[in-house]
């Protein structure tokens, strides 16, 4: 168990669905071969290490950020900069990644100086602000950055459909089944490095100081130093996870990378999936990009169905998916803080005391 | 025993700097205006985007007094203002395209009505939903400020969704009255009637919520409950009831600003509420939270400065607002007029 870093799922069922889940996207191009699926399956990997980073903050940290499709949209802008002026190639993707996540980490670091000596909440309402200008800023520097077009490049050749290897269990293995892959360890290794930082101390700090700041403080922790470095690794790893985005789609425009909309994507991941758990992420990104990809096409049949009355059409709109989540999301935050991990590990505590 | 000595003791007056401190944020705005005008150089636009941010930054007084209030009062962090403005704006305009013929009318009289129709359902309307919002969502999650941040943004979501459902997804576009329509000139300068106007009613309600803030019982308990709100219930007052009062009424002027933005901006969208937040946010911060005075400095300060930087650098716009937040939160980090909190 020392590369789940002795932190075990902690219930049966939930260890059986995190299987079932990692099993699935480990397997997905041999399982679901298809471009649709196999797209559907790259975006729950990156979003559950975006889940993941962001869990750090907002679980383990307490803190609320509004600012990581910022560091998001960093990394994959980094690479996508690389690639657009250095040409395609290994050397300047890696570069771009590199470059991205530092960048996010100092930009984290800043922010998180400038408000969170004074209270967390500040940090809430900065991040916002900060990461709203961003988004205005990276549309209007057309020149640079492809403005609302976005930019898209050229990635090794090795990554593309057209480099061809052979053929496994009859599914031809081309760049864009090495390119999920790449996606897949990285996002793998990445979330496994995650476990790591809450296990060890620094993230167990982390955790009391969510629980009980001053005490912490009176114990003799250096708060503010504990919560930036939070913010600063989150920011850096949401970086990472933009860089692989990036190199998957080949494309990088505000739309995908820095918009309020992704923010609220993630924000109800983490909630659903259950806060300051990391498997929480796991599940909540691969409940949420599933549901957001199939689960529309059912609201529009649903609303079909019920045009004749007027106010139930307009409510069950696949446009307005938001509004459903939005009210679950609210539930969930009143009646089940911990979300569906939260909910599965209390079950097996539960069993566990009246066997 | 012996008497105590003869001890007369008198306080030494504070000296002029010591008095001024506090005030000194109230001479950023003339000042930035002088910068403005030196950096600008020519009277009559000076004079255009003077007025223009004055008027912007009363509207963003309006919208973000009622926050900084309910934050004070108690500690309430509410991301959902953004959805009274939304809501606020939606009201008064369907209320506006109701009253068409009036406000489309040659009467100042009239039109008025009209205006003071659409703004009076936009609060009412806000301020009933304000009541709603404190009960369903805020209430369940006092003191704990992660979930409220995590519910109010929920309940944002959900208001803007609803608003699609109820008025459609397209925008709406919107007349001024009649009245209200133009520009006057004044030395070679033209400034809309309309920006006049805002800045009037801003004025009027800053100076209203001071003097009630100030002169009235209501008033002498909200700022007590602001500074120390234990001890105002332990005095046997029943601060939520004036809470929730504070909270409707925070959300009325939020919809009130909403009402204004509209007619200043002409086309109102769902996620207008959700955009402005930002600035809000913003003018709170750099105010102080839960400070009336520092809200109202802010949002001029951070009005003109947005103004002035988009004429002389148009896409710095937003960025310089974010630059005006850092140099003040390095001066003062708590804001520039915070409230001192007893706990």
């Amino acid at each position: 168990m020392t590369i789940l870093s002795g932190n075990r799922p902690g219930s049966l069922p939930l260890a059986l669905l995190l299987l079932a889940v990692v099993g699935c996207l480990a397997l997905a191009p041999f399982l679901f071969p298809g471009t649709r699926a196999l797209d559907t399956a790259a975006k729950i990997c990156i979003f559950i290490l975006l889940a993941a980073s962001y869990d750090l903050t907002l679980g383990y940290g307490g803190i609320v950020s509004f600012a990581h499709t910022m560091f998001f949209g960093l990394g994959a802008y980094g690479v996508a900069l690389m690639l657009e002026h250095l040409g395609r190639g290994w050397l300047p993707m890696l570069a771009g990644a590199g470059l991205g996540a530092l960048a996010a980490a100092v930009l984290a670091l800043l922010i998180a100086l400038f408000s969170l000596r004074v209270r967390a909440i500040f940090f809430a309402m900065i991040t916002l602000a900060v990461a709203s200008a961003m988004a205005v800023l990276v549309s209007q520097l057309s020149g640079l950055t492809g403005g609302e077009d976005g930019l898209n490049y050229q990635i090794p050749r090795e990554l593309t459909p057209a480099f061809r290897v052979g053929s496994l269990f009859g599914v031809t293995v081309n760049g864009k089944i090495l390119n999920y892959y790449l996606v897949f360890a990285g996002c793998a290794l990445l979330f496994l490095l995650l476990l790591r930082i809450v296990s060890s101390p620094f993230g167990r700090v982390l955790e009391a100081i969510r629980e009980n700041d001053f005490r912490a403080e009176a114990i003799g922790y250096p708060v503010l130093r504990y919560r930036a470095a939070a913010t600063c690794i989150s920011a850096a790893v949401a970086a990472l996870a933009g860089a692989l985005y990036a190199i998957w789609l080949r494309y990088v425009g505000p739309g995908t990378t820095l918009s309020m909309e992704i923010m609220i994507d993630i924000l109800l991941m983490v909630v659903i999936g259950g806060m300051g758990t990391m498997y929480g992420a796991i599940l909540g990104a691969t409940l949420f990009v599933l549901a957001q990809t199939y689960l529309q096409d059912l609201m529009g049949a649903g609303a079909e169905a019920l045009s004749a009355v007027p106010l139930a059409a307009r409510l069950l709109d696949p446009d307005r998916w938001l509004l459903w989540l939005g009210m679950l999301f609210i539930l969930s935050v009143y009646f089940f803080p911990t979300g569906v991990v939260g909910r599965l590990r209390a079950m097996a505590a539960r069993s566990a005391r009246s066997t | 025993m012996t008497a105590a000595p003869e001890h007369a003791p008198t306080f030494t007056r504070a000296g002029l700097g010591q008095r001024i401190t506090p005030w000194l944020p109230a001479f950023l705005v003339p000042l930035i205006i002088l910068a403005g005008f030196v950096l600008i150089g020519s009277v009559s636009s000076w004079l255009t985007l003077t007025v223009a941010g004055l008027a912007m930054g009363m509207m963003l007084f309006v919208m973000a007094s009622g926050m900084t209030l309910v934050f004070g009062l108690m500690d309430v962090i509410n991301f959902g203002h953004g959805a009274f403005i939304s809501v606020g704006a939606f009201v008064g305009v369907t209320v506006l395209l109701w009253l068409a013929p009036l406000a489309a009318a040659g009467s100042v009289a009239l039109n008025l009505t009209a205006m003071g129709a659409a703004i009076l359902g936009a609060m009412l309307a806000t301020g009933a939903m304000g009541w709603a919002f404190e009960r369903v969502v805020v209430r369940p999650v006092y003191g704990a400020h992660l979930k409220q941040i995590l519910v109010t943004m929920g309940g944002l979501i959900v208001a803007e969704q609803l608003i699609y459902v109820i008025w459609g997804p397209q925008e709406i576009y919107i007349l001024r009255p009649e009245a209200l329509k133009g520009a006057v000139t004044f030395l070679g300068a033209a400034i809309e009637k309309y920006r006049l106007v805002a800045v009037g009613i801003g004025l009027v309600l800053f100076l209203a919520m001071r003097l009630v803030l100030t002169r009235t019982r209501i008033g002498l308990l909200v700022r007590a409950g602001v500074e120390n709100g234990e001890m105002v219930r332990a005095l046997g007052y029943r601060i939520d009831r004036v809470f929730i009062g504070v909270f409707m009424a925070g959300s009325a002027l939020a919809g009130l600003g909403g009402v204004m933005w509209a007619l200043y901006a002409q086309l109102i969208t769902a996620h207008m509420g959700n955009e402005l937040m930002v600035t809000v946010f913003i003018v709170v911060i750099i105010g102080g939270l839960g400070s009336v005075e520092g809200c109202f400095l802010g949002a001029l300060m951070v009005a003109l400065t947005q103004n002035y930087v988009a004429f002389l650098a148009p896409k710095l716009a937003l960025v310089s607002t974010i630059a005006l937040m850092v140099v003040i939160l390095m001066w003062r980090p708590q804001g520039m007029m915070p409230v001192v909190k007893a706990r």
